[in-house]
């Protein structure tokens, strides 16, 4: 069948963005919003934070609905990879390729994460541990101290003209050229 | 069931992919400004329309939109560490739950990092600059 076909191809940046707005107004029209990382909230909550912090003395319970959108993203996830590719591969450009190899990552873009990085086995290597690790509290720390992330800042705050957002999104792209231009070269090569 | 959807699209788009965000930041292709872009232009629409019209939600509510804190310092701080971790790990939150499902399964211990990152923000907060 064509539209299995075409479905299982890499889908285009032109159908994506327009379906995410759409994930957006779907999420608001059941009367919630858009906005992923105040589920590591209700998570510390849940995992008992209230005792030690207020910041995590909040009703999680009424934003239920959100813990479930990620339970369907990761199955999304699942259903995506099984079922609607018949390729790992990422086009990334030629460019990218080069700089890659030449920082040691083996096979730019021939699957969707760099496997020397990001596997269980690859944490033998002291500095890929300290990578997620950091990287991870990074994330989490920042998207609260910003107030949101790509989701909730980027999408559904600039959508709404919303200047914070605009300045938080001004921010993801200090540190991600930071990060990219000046600490992964080093840290990759290490 | 929404969420679903955007695990779907996350994956088929390769928004989940560390290179794709290696390579955004370097500025080497248009397909992450592209995807984000496009999100924002109709999103700006379907916001707009949202307000202009007074659309309901399925509770029969009007739909309404929280504006975001006015709080600037901590917008540009904090979106600078989320920054430098995106980039790090190539993964936003969302990106790390669908990522699990894709059966990269070493993103638990990223979620993990990033629950105790905003837990030591929610420790830390009353000595930070908002």
């Amino acid at each position: 069948m064509e539209l299995v076909e075409w479905i299982r191809q890499p889908w285009p940046w032109y159908v994506a963005g327009p379906m995410l707005s759409g994930v957006m107004f779907l999420l608001l029209y059941f009367g919630n919003k858009f906005g992923v990382s105040s589920n590591l909230r209700s998570l510390c909550s849940i995992a008992g934070a209230g005792k030690v912090s207020s910041f995590f003395r909040f009703d999680w319970k009424a934003d239920i609905w959100n813990l479930i959108f990620v339970v369907g993203a990761l199955m999304g996830g699942f259903i995506a990879r099984e079922y609607l590719s018949f390729s790992d591969a990422v086009e990334i450009s030629e460019n990218t390729k080069l700089e890659l190899e030449a920082l040691g990552i083996e096979n730019p873009g021939a699957s969707y994460l760099p496997s020397s990085i990001f596997s269980w086995e690859a944490l033998s290597t002291p500095k890929y541990g300290v990578m997620l690790v950091i990287g991870g509290i990074l994330v989490g720390f920042g998207t609260r101290y910003a107030g949101g992330c790509t989701s909730g800042h980027a999408i559904s705050g600039l959508s709404n003209l919303q200047l914070p957002s605009l300045i938080a999104v001004i921010g993801f792209f200090i540190g991600g050229v930071i990060m990219t231009h000046f600490i992964l070269p080093y840290l990759l090569t290490f | 069931m929404t969420g679903l959807i955007f695990g779907i699209i996350l994956t088929k788009s390769e928004v989940i992919s560390w290179f794709r965000i290696y390579e955004m930041f370097r500025f080497e292709s248009f397909h992450m400004y592209g995807v984000i872009g496009s999100a924002v232009f109709f999103g700006v629409i379907i916001t707009l329309s949202i307000k202009r019209f007074g659309l309901k939600s399925i509770n029969g509510e009007i739909i309404a939109l929280k504006p975001k804190d006015r709080l600037f310092k901590s917008a540009l701080f904090g979106g600078t560490l989320f920054g430098l971790g995106w980039a790090m790990t190539g993964a936003c939150p969302g990106p790390m739950f669908v990522l699990v499902g894709n059966g990269a399964s070493v993103f638990l211990l990223v979620i993990a990092s990033a629950m105790f990152g905003t837990f030591l923000y929610g420790i830390l907060r009353k000595y930070l600059p908002h």
